[in-house]
């Protein structure tokens, strides 16, 4: 008889012993080494014991009886090591152990990330049994937080939910899982997991891990402070190489072995999660199992060959239903089928590549997902059956959904038109009355007449009140990826509460994975302006120059333009000006329209060292690039003027102090004239202000573009605080309900004058508008120039890489 | 082939971009998911914008100039625009990407 020796009793190695055992009883005598003071067990368990599902005992998978039974010397709590492979002897902790075959199944270790306090008491890691029992003795109600946002950092944050802790989840990624799911099915997770009270926060990256002595709280690089009793990392895993390492066997990333699941060594054998085969790692229990009978087979001279296989993931973060299988990237040559069903958090994608299905996403219903997998695997063509696949193996057919059964739906009493205060009810009366067209009814009930973001709404009901006897106009949609109107969207993102852009992909059905150019910097508007606390602003979404914060022009070298507040400026700022001129090589300088000076033709590298010198002599980005404020333009009112009648550029100046930094639907331009000489071309602004002897006469919805427009007469007030408050709430107004990419004119086009100045005209409204604006002042007035100049934010703007040098070579 | 690093893969923000200067000119690098990267030219085969500047979405980059949209994973031109910007091999591996630098001597020696 053989002597066979095992280090590792994992779920490969329990398996490998059994094939070994039915095949041949006879072929070896077995010693088992385990660093736990246990046997085998069904790891992947653990979640359910940690939820208190399962007990312990429940998932031993060898107990006492059956070691006895097979005469395995169990060496359980007792670490290897070394290994002398000249001898053959495996040395443990209490003696040393020959071999004739040594069987690696070291598995792997947690990944713990080294940040500063990592190893205080406190800090634990989710790999066994102990850390388990560690979590389960953690009073309910404690704190913990889980680093690590994939399926085992889920699996801890469910299983420690479930016994009452108070859990917060910190993810790297953007969204959860991200390497399983794609941001849509991510989103759905994450949702589901808030419904569950665990708190879920991406985008999180740990600086350090503060206490004295055991664990109080974790600080994040953006300096958050979240205290915690418990914190439990689950960032990853990487195979247990050392000992193998130590004793000479090869290793790369893990222990190298061949399809015969041997060793850089003829008599050493590996399986597990800690090897690798083919440049492959393992980590789930399929190829696992695959690779424990192909060694048993090896072991005993019999021919095998292990062949790694593709894999699905059919994930269970209790009670939330995944399914990925093959490769979900998107892309041209591929295309996606996409279901989703906002009202049961269904996401399905398919994605085809000629033929052949070759990646599937699901999540919410899952059932079908074994059938995809199969086609996937097979290579199945799928030509035939197109149409219907994502609709999964027991479709037969059926009538396509109708787009106004959810209008249809509605009942009497259900409000459409939230300005005006009316319901379906009264349209439906209107229609019956003869108002059988959208003008009609705004006439006859007021509906849409206001703010309009419910016209489509409005149509609808005409549509299902009048039937085929009305033609439902086509709205221009936004984009490709969808079709909803700018209006729609924006009534919808705030009335469903969407926050974040998975959620407006998933909730209102996108049919593009992550939008395209043209929605893409509409909806983060819409999201940043709605949801100036709970959304951050994602500048991948944004037109070039709004994300370098400098205009590109037609050579892709930039303009920089400092504010000059209401087009006053001095001669320390000017001189800054000319020395960041001559230093960086400005071909031209230019004055504009807006009372400022345009440094013209800047390279793209040179913009955060240009900026921080303008910085140091205290001036700021002017956001001449920007859908936001540009300038408030001047002239020298009382201050100079024998005709001013107000403090027209102190006026200026206290405007501009107040609404720069603030994005809007479209670039906003403002002037103050001191008297109605209007020296500051104040009526062909967005908003002008012309000083009169007995106040100020505030005019909006001016331009001089494509279009000139004359501002019309919004309000005339007697003080200056309050020509402030209008103008702030106007910017408001127009940020909350105009489209993307309309001019306060275009948009004042759509809403009437009317219904502004009324909206306005509410003392409590124009307030609340006020102090909305304000918030999100809070975020969103910072100067850019100084937050990119730092040095890790200014390494963005160069070559990742110089290979010029090297290709030389 | 000769893979070249050239950096850390989350040095290149999620659905942006990179520059890598070559001898055959401003390489892009451009970052579609979360361990996917493509390189193709960083010029605009339209009227040479900087494609790096663009807004990335799906394995597509819209120019920044004039929105011709380009597929980074066959260089052609979108829609109605036709036409064709070089696409390098580039791989991701550790947290690392991987360029292959004999493609780009070889194109320069062309």
């Amino acid at each position: 008889m053989e002597r066979l020796v095992v280090i590792g009793a994992g779920m490969a190695s329990g398996r490998l012993l059994e094939h070994l055992f039915e095949a041949d009883p006879g072929a070896y005598r077995v010693t088992l080494f385990n660093a736990e003071p246990r046997g085998n067990y069904n790891r992947i368990m653990l979640s359910p014991v940690l939820s208190g599902e399962k007990s312990y005992d429940e998932i031993v998978t060898h107990d006492e009886d059956w070691y006895a039974g097979h005469a395995v010397t169990c060496r359980f709590g007792e670490r290897v090591i070394g290994i002398d492979r000249d001898r053959k002897v495996v040395v443990g902790e209490k003696g040393e152990v020959p071999y004739d075959k040594l069987v690696f199944a070291t598995g792997s270790d947690a990944f713990i990330v080294p940040c500063p306090g990592h190893d205080l008491d406190g800090v634990i890691a989710y790999r066994d049994l102990d850390d388990t029992n560690r979590m389960i003795d953690t009073a309910p109600g404690s704190r913990a937080i889980v680093i690590g946002g994939g399926l085992l950092g889920l699996e801890a944050a469910a299983g420690l939910r479930m016994r009452g802790l108070d859990v917060t989840v910190l993810h790297l990624a953007g969204h959860l899982m991200e390497r399983q799911l794609d941001p849509a099915a991510g989103y759905l997770l994450r949702a589901d997991l808030e419904r569950r009270g665990i708190t879920v926060m991406t985008q999180a990256s740990t600086r350090c891990i503060k206490g004295e002595g055991r664990v109080e709280a974790v600080e994040l690089e953006d300096g958050t402070l979240l205290p915690a009793d418990l914190v439990v990392m689950a960032v990853g895993i990487r195979p247990a190489v050392a000992l193998a390492k130590q004793a000479g066997l090869t290793v790369r990333k893990a222990i190298e072995v061949d399809a015969q699941m041997r060793t850089s060594d003829p008599s050493v054998f590996a399986v597990g999660e800690c090897i690798e085969f083919a440049g492959q790692l393992f980590g789930l229990v399929a190829p696992l199992y695959e690779q424990a009978k192909v060694l048993a087979a090896t072991l005993l001279d019999d021919d095998a060959a292990f062949t790694p296989k593709q894999l699905s993931t059919k994930l269970k973060v209790t009670g939330c239903d995944l399914f990925s299988a093959g490769d979900f990237a998107e892309g041209p040559g591929r295309e996606d089928i996409v279901f989703r069903d906002p009202a049961r958090g269904i996401y399905k994608r398919l994605v085809v590549e000629g033929d052949t299905l070759v990646g599937a996403v699901m999540y919410g219903d899952t059932s079908d997902g074994n059938w995809f997998f199969g086609l996937i695997r097979d290579g199945t063509d799928i030509t035939d059956m197109r149409e219907t696949l994502i609709f999964g193996p027991a479709y037969q057919g059926g009538a396509a959904a109708d787009p106004l059964a959810a209008v249809a739906a509605l009942p009497a009493d259900a409000e459409i038109c939230g300005c005006n205060g009316v319901c379906k009810g009264q349209i439906t009366e209107a229609i019956e009355g003869g108002a059988t067209d959208l003008g009609a009814v705004r006439a006859t009930t007021k509906a849409s007449a206001s703010c309009g973001t419910c016209t489509g709404l409005v149509e609808q009901v005409l549509a299902v009140t009048l039937g085929d006897s009305f033609q439902l106009p086509v709205a221009q949609p936004v984009c490709g990826c969808t079709d909803l109107t700018h209006e729609d969207l924006r009534r919808l993102i705030k009335a469903r509460e969407l926050k974040s852009q998975p959620a407006v992909w998933q909730e209102l059905g996108w049919t593009s994975p992550n939008g395209c150019h043209v929605c893409r910097p509409a909806v983060n508007f819409y999201l940043l302006a709605d949801w100036p606390l709970e959304y951050q602003d994602d500048p991948q979404s944004r037109f070039v120059n709004e994300r370098k914060h400098a205009n590109i022009q037609k050579d892709g070298t930039f303009s920089v333009v400092p504010r000059m507040w209401g087009g006053i400026t001095s001669a320390a700022e000017l001189r800054a000006i000319a020395d960041a001129a001559d230093k960086y090589g400005v071909p031209t300088v230019k004055v504009t329209g807006g009372q400022r000076i345009d440094l013209l033709g800047v390279k793209g590298e040179d913009l955060p060292a240009m900026w921080a010198d303008l910085n140091a002599a205290g001036l700021v980005s002017g956001h001449a690039y920007s859908k936001g404020l540009r300038t408030v333009k001047t002239c020298v009112g009382t201050d100079h003027c024998r005709f001013g009648t107000q403090d027209s550029t102190g006026l200026g100046v206290r405007l501009e102090k107040r609404l720069w930094g603030s994005w809007t639907p479209h670039k906003v331009k403002l002037a103050v004239s001191g008297c109605p000489r209007n020296c500051a071309e104040a009526t062909c602004k967005d908003v002008g202000i012309v000083c009169v002897d007995s106040g100020f006469e505030i005019g909006v919805g001016g331009a001089a573009g494509m279009d000139v427009k004359e501002v019309q007469p919004l309000v005339k007030v007697a003080t200056e605080d309050e020509a402030v408050e209008w103008t702030v709430a106007f910017v408001q107004l127009y940020r909350e309900h105009a489209r993307y990419l309309d001019r306060p004119y275009k948009w004042l086009a759509k809403v009437s004058l009317e219904w502004v100045q009324q909206t306005l005209g509410d003392g409590a409204e124009r307030k609340a508008l006020v102090d909305r604006f304000d918030l999100s002042q809070t975020i969103y007035q910072t100067d850019p120039w100084a937050e990119l100049a730092v040095r890790e934010k200014a390494r963005a703007f160069a070559p990742i890489a110089d290979l010029t040098l090297e290709a030389a070579e | 082939m000769n893979w070249i690093d050239i950096g850390a893969l989350d040095d290149v923000p999620l659905r942006g971009a990179r520059v890598v200067k070559t001898r055959v000119g401003c390489v892009a690098l451009f970052r579609t998911a979360e361990t996917e990267i493509f390189a193709t030219s960083n010029t605009c085969a339209h009227k040479g914008g900087p494609l790096s500047e663009g807004i990335v979405h799906g394995r597509h980059v819209t120019c920044p100039l004039h929105n011709w949209v380009w597929s980074l994973e066959t260089g052609e031109a979108q829609g109605a625009d036709e036409g064709r910007i070089a696409t390098y091999p580039v791989r991701v591996e550790d947290g690392r990407i991987l360029i292959d630098g004999a493609r780009l001597a070889s194109r320069s020696a062309a």
